[in-house]
């Protein structure tokens, strides 16, 4: 199969758009997909035009500087937007160096009919960025609850305010935002509750590397708008009969164990436990994964954001969760590894590197000081659901358990949980956590959804006879 | 029709400072939601104080946005017989039919019209 391009980037976000920038200047024929039909992955998810807002800016940190990419980026390489990349495969098998076999990428274009697209490239930049990471506990399920990144979405993407009276709850410094978003734009925003201590970041050394006056900002606007912030408290129990009417907030001991609570009235919840980077892709491929400092599984990279497969490269999210100053620096060293390695003359930006690993070790720093504490089970009852898709509660699980299923995979085969729409991408990890283990990368052979009938076109028909 | 700038406060438009193009009805079971243009369904659908559309196989549970971003799977609704896509990844078209399989439960606006649950 002859590659169209010298360079595939999947994903529109930071580290895509960056790398495909990079690469582009310096030399490469690029294509970038991503499935949304505007740029800016989950970060820089920004309103369309029929909104006409001139003024989105207030909603995020640096979004001009990434709209002046993305716009240098489209006089220099081929967009496919509102494309979703279902499948990556070696053409012929798997390289056994660089230039073998070049990289097919699977797309259908189109929101509802879909449109077979295929891209076949010399070399793959993988940016699929991360999702939010819910754990479960009573209630989750009621309308009204969303993830932290759900509601933030439905700000930046959608100018809706997700409720009216909102409590914003779970770990890390992403909470923080999330609630001054939707207190600036009128929601009664009811408490922060971060289960770990509230000053995980402010007492590392590092916050001397610039990220302070982001976090103390936030903290000014909670302050304005008299939005308490509290830590080592959870909300652990949501109420309602048909939506949330309120939740219970506990008081938390070092290991999320539940001390004492109290109701809070709101009409949604917005809340997360970190992040899951979406591993698909690099898995189909058979990249090698490492475990993050938190136990997530993340794609494994050399100082040049080189996977171990030949001629594909991964940044951002999926190489480990550090955020959008970190993923465009990968990006950018992304971009011109894959350049260099095709030949191009790359001059060294040792500036560039040092700026990663300062970065890194930032995020590394953050993932320390925002861990998953083991008491969040304590939170859970036996009719509490797992696995939302499957309606899998707890009960079932600890059956599973007691039937002998020693893993998390064994216990999906007895009692379900992540066989249903999502592919366990919402329960994985507590799935995992509840059989006594860390996450394993997901392995899904199809990563976006695409109708059979779509799937069967593909093929050749069969001949008669 | 509601206009929009009663019913949520002008709040989040002025935050940005707003001019957005007129607003477009899609029907939901039969229930007319406004749209700006470029919002999804799932959006347009919870900022019309929609919480809830589909109902659970096993515990007949209601559902509506969670994850937000394509991820969850919740929030599936059959658009102009186009059945199984994601509300919050599809971009609403003028005059579509939306139905989704469960009850549509309103909080807010629209149960005030009665034109809810």
């Amino acid at each position: 199969m002859r590659a169209e391009c010298d360079l595939a980037v999947i994903g529109a976000g930071p580290a895509g758009v960056a790398g495909a920038l990079s690469a582009c200047l310096a030399g490469l024929d690029v294509v970038l997909i991503d499935a949304a039909t505007r740029p800016g992955g989950q970060y820089f998810r920004h309103l369309p035009r029929g909104f006409g807002a001139d003024g989105q800016a207030v909603l995020h940190h640096g979004l001009d500087r990434f709209l002046r990419q993305w716009e240098a980026l489209v006089e220099r390489a081929t967009v496919l937007l509102g494309h979703r990349v279902w499948a990556v495969e070696r053409a012929g098998g798997q390289a056994s160096g660089p230039g073998d076999g070049a990289l097919v990428v699977r797309c259908v274009e189109g929101d509802r009919d879909e449109r077979p697209r295929t891209v076949v490239a010399r070399g793959l930049l993988i940016a699929t960025g991360a999702h939010d990471r819910p754990l479960p506990f009573p209630g989750w399920d009621l309308p009204g609850v969303l993830t932290a990144g759900g509601a933030q979405a439905l700000l930046k993407g959608d100018l809706v305010v997700a409720g009216h009276r909102v409590v914003v709850a779970g770990t890390g410094p992403f909470l923080l935002p999330v609630a001054a978003g939707l207190a600036a734009a009128g929601a009664d925003v009811r408490g922060v509750y971060e289960a770990n201590s509230r000053f995980g970041l402010a007492r590392h050394p590092l916050l001397a590397a610039g990220r302070a006056a982001e976090a103390l900002g936030y903290g000014a606007r909670l302050a304005r708008h008299r939005v308490p912030y509290r830590g080592r408290h959870a909300v652990v129990e949501a109420h309602g009969g048909d939506a949330l009417t309120h939740v219970t907030v506990a008081k938390l001991d070092a290991d999320w164990r539940p001390l004492a609570t109290r109701t809070v009235e709101c009409d949604t919840l917005a809340y997360g436990y970190g992040f899951v980077p979406q591993l698909e892709l690099p898995v189909q491929l058979g990249c090698r994964t490492r475990r993050d400092l938190d136990g997530t599984p993340v794609v494994a990279v050399d100082a040049g954001m080189r996977t171990s497969v030949p001629g594909v490269y991964a940044a951002g999210e999926t190489t480990g969760v550090g955020g959008a100053v970190l993923a465009e620096a990968e990006g950018r060293i992304a971009g011109r590894a894959a350049a260099a390695d095709l030949g191009r003359r790359v001059p060294p930006l040792p500036a560039l590197s040092r700026r990663a690993g300062r970065l890194g070790a930032f995020a590394r720093a953050l993932l320390e000081a925002y861990p998953i504490r083991p008491g969040w089970q304590r939170w859970l009852r036996g009719d509490t659901l797992i696995c939302r898709c499957e309606e899998v509660p707890l009960s079932a699980v600890r059956k599973a358990r007691e039937l002998g299923a020693s893993d998390a995979r064994a216990v999906k085969l007895l009692a379900r949980p992540g066989m249903g729409w999502c592919q366990g991408r919402m329960c994985a990890h507590a799935v995992a956590c509840l059989a006594g283990e860390d996450p394993a990368a997901p392995r899904r052979p199809i990563a976006q959804p695409i109708r059979l009938g779509t799937l069967a076109a593909l093929t050749d028909p069969p001949k008669e006879g | 029709m509601r206009p929009r700038g009663e019913a949520r406060g002008r709040r989040p438009y002025d935050l940005v400072r707003a001019a957005p193009e007129p607003e477009f009805e899609i029907s939901v079971d039969g229930v007319a939601v406004p749209v700006v243009p470029g919002q999804s369904i799932g959006a347009a659908l919870y900022g019309a104080g929609v919480r809830s559309w589909r109902t659970t196989r096993v515990g007949g549970r209601p559902r509506g946005l969670f994850c937000g971003i394509g991820v969850c799977f919740d929030c599936l609704v059959t658009v102009n017989d186009s059945p199984s896509l994601r509300a919050c990844l599809t971009e609403a078209r003028p005059g579509d039919r939306v139905s989704t399989g469960g009850a549509v439960r309103a909080t807010g606006e629209l149960q005030d019209e009665g034109s809810g649950a």
